[in-house]
């Protein structure tokens, strides 16, 4: 590419960003307003993990119940049936009779992200901006928000977090690992 | 000025020379230990010290409010740094971020020697199989990227294994990166002093140590909350010190004009208080010499018990006069007679005490024996040749003879009286079971409200709560962290009954050598592993291939160097494991805090017969399952059940001594029945206005007998004997009396449990006692007083 095919190009770039930003800036804090109205929802799901330790992608499905603003609880029914609840900063793992609590805090490398969808759900922005640097494309019916992680050894683990949603319902949450694994989540809404 | 007087004056001073050079060279100790019941045995003895001693005491229990989180979180973080750098502190912890981080590296790195599950089954193919399924279930969950994370590296889960097993339900939350209480309104620290619990002084400069960092590191709307064992000692020394000071600053002073007013004179006040000053230097060196040590507290108690003896003086100068032919003092006939039967009285009410096993109620025994016989000694021979020759004394024979006339009209009191005391005595029966206060907190000067604190602080830091623990003692380290392990595994399954909520053991922190090596033999080597992981993961999504860290881990924790007290320096464990773990004097103890089990209906209180019984194999005496608030309470309960008999038999040894003077048994009836008649009404009160007794109304009750029996011997006459002195010694009874009721008075309004329940005791028992005596006595002779 010759430096003024580049130019041309980068021209391009900033000329679509700034058509774009107007558009974008108002909708996240109306997004997230819509998100934090939201008191309670149920939501089965699919959750696929393509992991390189793995010999084949691992597929895992469930409920997920989520009450305003800090209690979601993540029941996998298939393979195994075991149950997750993230309640004020506690991670409950139940398995059969065995039961483990974890400290979100014990694990700061890792607690933002697992508390991301939590924040998204109850449309905590501090609490996300704080962490990440928003993009948000689309429109406020069908959107796509982009988490991209501020600090540089949450960066060094995670690429990206992608979630997307209709109006204020979340369908997918996409994970996108820097070493090239990817966890994919579809979430369907029961009405 | 006679020889006889002379050689009087000087023996006096020689004995007070002798008294001060004693006290000069006496030990004396400031904390409240005499006070405190002292086991009875020598193991249990020890094991109160080695509380005393252990680390929990050396916590001090640190909380910051106001303001916002940063600012809280910013001022943790300038004290922390502050006090590491003075050498009182071993360590101070705010549980900040690089602190945890050092704590996660070291649970990491030697996770195959402090797992409890790392067993040779754990590490077989179908162990494998399990660990990983487990692993791979918990990757499909939120906490997925925590597992994945763990997976290749540690796919068994030690890591996790070891974080539960340190109580992480207990640990503290964190706000800010730094620990706060679970609603964020405080930040919270721990810090530990160099001085041991049981150095109050040591403990009161780091308490300022504390304070003076906070005030510059802080901005001035942040709130410094300070508890644990130093801040009780420091503050209960100080608040008794304060309320002494006050205390006797206000009843001095209206003791002081009462007696100006009566007096009149500056000298003759100074001189009534010699006998009390001698008689206070008396019995100090009658406790070192006796005791070796003095504590302050008994100082301090001794001069109200003794207090008594500024009643003789009182009695010798408003009842004297002086002859002007002889240049000598006049005494009534009575007077010497009845003061020595009323110290002797009191003499045996306070020889009681000296067997008790309560170590302060020994010494106040002692110091009141010695102090009386001194008092009394220098009011007979040497107050008498120190008047001055122009006595100014104001005149009471009027107050006396109007309180006769008020008396010769009162009559038809004895069967009022027999009734009031058979209503109390009835009463006291019929409350039998409720009489004595057997909770030992009854005598704590640490108020109730900064009990809650220290509960409070102590929660949300997960400090090691001892009310209920388990105690081992060995010859050595291992030993002790051998037992400690085998008595863990019976806790565990109380833990999984439901028996206890949970417990903390230093073996979760530094296993013993043993386990340790059984650990790493449990491990297989690198080729039969990787062998191992391939059959486990044949029917696994996983690759065997994605687990060559894992397999590298374990290689090296096979040959890695087992860890010791060193290993854990840097880590916040090092501080709880230090708190669990100790040595005095060649004997290791290991300490095993149990939580109880919140969960529970009745809100957790923790049937220590129940562990008592799941550790019954272990060597008695070697490990102990204890309740400590039990524990003491039995303990105060003993003394109170002594003190009570002694008290009884004191009571039984006055009667006798008056029966051998006084000769007829209604002579001795009516010294005795107004002082019963006081201490059942004062009982009965007490008890009526909701207040159990403890062992200090006890000793009032018992300064009741001492002080009233006084009283009532000057009553003790009869009709056919002059009564021109019967004015003046119903006038210096009612001088004695008030300055008594005015010091104990004052006392009752102390916030300090032990001085207030002494006063109101003492005040009004003193003042009905000399009322039931007076009515008591023939009418006859006040009538025959008031006329003559």
């Amino acid at each position: 590419m010759t430096p003024r095919a580049r130019a041309a190009g980068v021209s391009a770039a900033l000329i679509a960003i700034a058509l774009a930003a107007p558009a974008v800036a108002a909708p996240l804090d109306e997004l997230m307003a819509r998100l934090a109205q939201r008191r309670h929802g149920v939501a089965d799901f699919e959750q696929t993990q393509y992991l390189a330790v793995l010999k084949q992608p691992m597929h895992s499905s469930g409920v997920l119940t989520y009450d305003a603003p800090d209690r979601l609880e993540q029941r996998t029914l298939k393979p195994h049936v075991q149950s997750m609840l993230l309640d004020h900063g506690m991670l409950t793992l139940q398995r059969g009779s065995r039961q483990r609590t974890l400290r979100l805090q014990d694990y700061p490398d890792i607690a933002p992200l697992i508390d991301s969808v939590r924040a998204t759900l109850a449309g905590d922005q501090a609490a996300l901006e704080q962490r990440f640097d928003l993009s948000l494309d689309g429109n406020l019916d069908h959107w796509q928000l982009q988490l991209q992680p501020r600090d540089p050894k949450l960066a060094a683990l995670v690429r990206h977090i992608r979630i997307a949603g209709e109006r204020d319902a979340i369908l997918e949450v996409e994970l996108q690992q820097s070493d090239g694994d990817r966890s994919l989540m579809s979430i369907s809404p029961r009405e | 000025m006679n020889r006889t007087r002379v050689l009087r004056l000087a023996a006096w001073l020689l004995a007070l020379g002798a008294a001060v050079g004693v006290i000069a060279h006496a030990r004396f100790s400031a904390d409240l230990s005499a006070f405190l019941p002292r086991a009875p045995t020598a193991t249990e003895q020890q094991l109160v010290d080695q509380l005393q001693n252990g680390l929990a005491a050396h916590l001090i229990l640190i909380g910051i409010e106001g303001g916002s989180a940063v600012e809280r979180a910013a001022a943790a973080r300038a004290l922390t740094a502050a006090l590491s750098r003075q050498s009182d502190f071993l360590a101070v912890n705010d549980g900040d971020a690089a602190g945890e981080e050092r704590d996660r590296a070291f649970v990491f790195a030697h996770r195959y020697v402090l797992s409890p599950n790392v067993t040779p089954d754990r590490f077989s193919a179908a162990g494998l199989h399990a660990a990983l399924e487990d692993s791979l279930d918990l990757i499909s969950s939120p906490a997925g990227l925590l597992a994945q994370s763990l997976l290749q590296s540690d796919p068994t889960g030690e890591t996790l294994a070891v974080i539960d097993q340190l109580d992480a339900g207990s640990a503290p939350h964190s706000t800010q990166g730094v620990w706060s209480s679970p609603d964020e309104r405080r930040a919270l620290l721990l810090a530990e002093t160099r001085v041991s619990g049981s150095d109050t002084d040591g403990q009161a400069r780091a308490l300022r140590a504390i304070q003076t960092a906070f005030e510059s590191a802080a901005p001035q709307h942040l709130r410094l909350l300070l508890s644990g064992p130093a801040v009780f000692a420091v503050s209960a020394r100080a608040t008794i010190e304060h309320e002494v000071k006050r205390l006797s600053i206000l009843s001095s002073a209206m003791i002081v004009t009462l007696l100006l007013l009566v007096y009149r004179s500056v000298a003759t006040l100074l001189l009534g208080l010699l006998p009390v000053v001698s008689g206070a230097l008396a019995g100090v060196a009658a406790v070192a010499l006796g005791s070796g040590v003095v504590h302050g507290i008994t100082l301090g108690f001794g001069i109200t018990l003794i207090g008594e003896s500024v009643d003789y003086s009182i009695y010798l100068l408003v009842q004297s006069r002086r002859n002007p032919q002889h240049d000598s003092v006049q005494v009534p006939p009575r007077l010497w007679r009845t003061i020595g039967l009323g110290m002797l009285t009191s003499v045996c009410g306070f020889a009681s005490l000296l067997p008790s096993s309560f170590p302060g109620l020994a010494q106040l025994g002692l110091y009141s024996i010695a102090g009386l016989l001194a008092a009394a000694a220098v009011t007979r021979w040497v107050l008498p040749s120190l008047l001055p020759r122009r006595v100014r004394r104001r005149d009471l024979t009027p107050v006396g003879r109007a309180a006769a006339r008020w008396l010769s009209k009162r009559h038809g009191w004895g069967f009022g009286l027999l009734a009031l005391g058979l209503l109390n005595a009835g009463f006291l029966y019929s409350h039998r079971e409720r009489l004595w206060n057997r909770d030992l907190t009854a005598l704590s000067p640490v108020s109730a409200t900064a009990q809650a604190l220290d509960g409070e602080l102590r929660a949300q830091l997960g400090a090691p709560d001892i009310s209920n623990l388990v105690l081992i003692s060995g010859s050595d380290q291992e030993a002790v962290l051998q037992r400690a392990e085998r008595v863990s595994q019976r806790l565990d399954a109380l833990v999984a009954s439901g028996a206890i909520g949970g417990y903390d053991s230093p073996s979760h922190y530094l296993p013993s050598a043993h386990t340790q090596a059984a650990r790493q033999l449990s491990l297989p080597d690198a080729d039969t592993l990787r062998q191992r992981l391939g059959t486990a993961t044949a029917d696994l999504p996983l690759r065997p291939q994605a687990l060559q860290e894992f397999v590298q881990a374990v290689d090296r924790a096979r040959g890695a160097a087992p860890i010791d007290r060193a290993a854990l320096a840097q880590t916040s464990m090092a501080l709880a494991l230090d708190a669990l773990l100790w040595s005095q004097a060649n004997h290791w103890h290991a300490l095993l805090p149990l939580r109880a089990n919140r969960r529970t209906p009745n809100g957790g209180d923790i049937d220590i017969a129940r562990v008592r019984a799941a550790i019954a194999d272990e060597p008695a005496g070697s490990t102990l399952a204890l309740n400590i608030k039990q524990e003491t309470d039995a303990l105060y309960g003993s003394y109170l059940r002594e003190a009570v008999r002694l008290s009884v038999i004191g009571f039984g040894a006055i009667i006798v001594l008056l029966a051998l003077v006084l000769r007829t048994a209604a002579r001795v009836a009516r010294v005795i029945v107004p002082l019963v008649l006081a201490v059942l009404v004062v009982a009965a009160t007490l008890i009526a206005s909701g207040v159990p007794l403890t062992i200090l109304h006890l000793i009032g009750l018992l300064l009741i007998v001492a002080v009233g029996s006084n009283y009532a011997l000057f009553f003790d006459r009869r009709t056919t004997d002059a009564v021109d002195d019967l004015p003046l010694t119903l006038a210096s009874l009612l001088v004695a009396n008030a300055t008594t009721v005015i010091g104990f008075g004052v006392l009752a309004s102390s916030q300090v449990p032990v001085l207030s329940a002494l006063g109101a005791t003492v005040a009004p028992g003193a003042l009905l006692a000399l009322w039931f005596a007076a009515l008591l006595a023939p009418r006859a002779l006040f009538a025959a007083a008031a006329s003559s």
